[in-house]
């Protein structure tokens, strides 16, 4: 406890030095039309170091599904059960009701506790009472907009999700450099977890959260390490000679799909992370790359311009007959699986628009979800309900989000530098 | 941290208890589980920030200069050893015709000076994915290599690596940044 609660606070400090602000915000550029109206009442609380409920109330407008009552708007502002007036809320046109406490249960301790309620029924939806230490309010925060967003949606919350990146300081100097970075889903916490002045590529979530492979280009040449987040170990898996890139952990986080171009042209291969073995998956003479597990394992799909054209293809992870899988577009590449494994992600060229489309894998009928010139690195939200990807204009990199419907789109502003190659953690 | 991981469900009010208990005990599981997960997030990416990497690599423009030390013949406009850059149409990687004397000329003095090593750098313009850029940058370095090859160049003198759209020359979103960003940078390494 001590020495976890000492970490979290030399962390907070460190931060506090560094970034005394989010590095990035989140701006809804486009919400749903049917958006549930919610009231989040501020919490009561006794000089806490973070503001719950104002954390809450963020995390549920920039999601899109929710419209946020303003606080000036509310009737009234209670914190317990038995100071709601149920009819003045119905009056104010809201659904939902969230209401709570933060009282300091000292030793650096703080009770919180939080009511969700359905204002037409006027019942009870969700009550919880939680024990967080100081440092861990943003958390605590944001794990209860994942329960309520759980509850009024049906789909898992991903808000006390954490999102990888790459970030350029100074681009275009002679000081620039690159960061891979790991933030809370909300762009708080933003932590460099490696840096170089030579460009640092694809950074890949472990299946379990703890490790990410990534490609360093710090010595020259292209080599994939892994390094494990907790210790800061890494270890150097790949650095044959030519191309060692596009990183991907298979499901049960044994092995890697990658790139090579040792034996010529690039080619896929798996990398068995325990054994250290090497399997060569596809032998075309043409570009093969951007590898990608299916949830289940069994199938990895995969670029190629074998036909002319960068398209997708899938290959059973075992190997054999490789299929191709996109027809529509001149240029579809860097595809991957949606979670439940029904569509497929990828960037979708045409002419000269670059843009996140998504594929049904029943029919394979293709999606476009964006509007952009240069929009591409697509990555699912655990949750599958949002893709992450990256977008230029006015020559700065950007994150945006889009809803896996096209309806809902999310802008994630940085302070300062280019940022691209988003990944949504596990 | 066992307070930490420990979520008690707590029905606050004795007035809606009977009607939602059920589903509170549901969702206290799930908070437990859920919390405990995130716990040990929190715990490894604080010792991220502490053990990062820092790398101090060399000059971003690598030894691109190193060439114009070798002789006049390298900064003479007029001479094909002053171009260094090979450029590129879209989404190719065949060499166009302009730049065969180019590679020509530091084909015949690669061979005069067999203990010379270049880098080819192949690089592509930011459209497109970041992967299959590294390579296609590949493969037009490749395209140069094998021209020299064809020439007589020792393949050991010849050291082929892409940077795909991470290095661009220009920055900018339009044609003219693009065309000079398709490209294969022939570096003299220092001997």
């Amino acid at each position: 406890m001590s020495f976890f609660n000492k970490v979290l606070f030399l962390l907070a400090l460190s931060i506090s030095v560094t970034n005394s602000h989010a590095a990035l915000t989140i701006e809804i550029s486009e919400g749903i039309s049917s958006a549930l109206p919610v009231a989040v009442v501020p919490f009561s609380s006794t000089a806490a170091p973070v503001n719950i409920s104002a954390i809450v109330n963020a995390d549920l407008e920039r999601c899109g599904y929710f419209k946020m009552m303003a606080e000036q708007a509310m009737p009234s502002k209670p914190n317990t059960a038995s100071a709601v007036n149920f009819n003045e809320w119905q009056s104010a046109s809201q659904n939902y009701l969230v209401i709570g406490q933060l009282a300091d249960a000292s030793n650096g301790q703080y009770n919180v506790q939080f009511q969700l309620f359905d204002v037409y029924k006027s019942g009870q939806l969700l009550g919880y009472r939680m024990t967080s230490s100081a440092a861990d309010l943003r958390k605590t925060a944001h794990h209860i907009s994942d329960l309520i967003f759980e509850k009024l949606t049906g789909k898992r919350g991903v808000f006390s999700g954490r999102i990888a990146y790459i970030t350029t300081t100074n681009p275009g100097s002679k000081q620039q450099s690159q960061q891979l970075q790991i933030a809370d889903a909300d762009g708080f916490n933003p932590q460099t977890i490696a840096s170089s002045i030579e460009p640092l590529m694809s950074p890949s979530w472990s299946p379990d959260g703890k490790k990410m492979a990534y490609v360093s280009f710090e010595r020259k040449t292209a080599a994939i390490y892994v390094q494990t987040l907790a210790t800061g170990e890494r270890v150097r898996v790949a650095e044959f000679p030519g191309i060692n890139g596009a990183p991907a952990w298979s499901p049960d986080g044994t092995r890697l799909a990658l790139t090579l171009s040792k034996d010529g042209s690039p080619d896929i291969f798996i990398l068995n992370l325990s054994t250290h073995s090497l399997t060569k998956l596809t032998r075309s003479f043409a570009i093969d790359t951007e590898p990608s597990w299916s949830p289940n394992g069994n199938s990895i799909v995969f670029t190629s311009d074998r036909g002319g054209k960068p398209q997708i293809y899938m290959v059973s992870s075992q190997g054999g007959e490789e299929k191709r899988l996109t027809f529509s577009g001149s240029y579809n590449a860097r595809a991957s699986f949606s979670p439940d494994g029904r569509n497929l992600v990828m960037v979708h060229g045409n002419g000269n628009d670059y843009r996140i489309a998504i594929m049904d894998m029943s029919n394979k009928s293709i999606n476009v979800l964006t509007s952009g010139r240069s929009d591409e690195s697509p990555s699912f939200a655990p949750n599958g309900s949002m893709i992450l990807y990256a977008s230029k204009k006015g020559g700065t990199g950007f994150l945006s989000a889009v809803s896996i419907d096209g309806k809902i789109q999310q802008k994630l502003v940085f302070n300062s530098g280019e940022v691209r190659e988003p990944s949504w953690g596990p | 941290m066992k307070l930490n991981k420990t979520i008690i469900a707590l029905a606050i009010s004795a007035a809606f208890l009977s009607a939602c208990s059920d589903t509170d005990e549901k969702d206290a599981s799930l908070t437990d589980g859920s919390l405990n997960a995130s716990s040990g997030i929190n715990d490894a990416s604080t010792n991220g920030l502490n053990k990062g990497y820092g790398m101090n690599g060399s000059s971003m423009n690598g030894n691109g200069d190193y060439a114009s030390t070798l002789g006049p013949e390298f900064n003479d406009p007029n001479n094909p050893l002053s171009k260094r850059t090979i450029y590129f149409m879209l989404d190719s990687s065949e060499v166009m015709p302009d730049f065969v004397t180019v590679i020509s000329a530091h084909s015949q003095y690669l061979i005069a000076n067999p203990s010379q090593h270049i880098n080819l750098e192949g690089n592509g313009d930011e459209r497109g994915s970041r992967e299959y850029n590294i390579a296609l940058g590949e493969q037009r370095a490749k395209s140069v290599a094998s021209m020299m090859k064809a020439r007589g160049v020792s393949e050991n003198q010849l050291n082929v690596v892409s940077y795909g759209e991470e290095k661009p020359a220009v920055l900018g979103n339009n044609e003219a940044a693009w065309e000079k960003n398709r490209r294969v940078e022939v570096a003299y390494q220092p001997r």
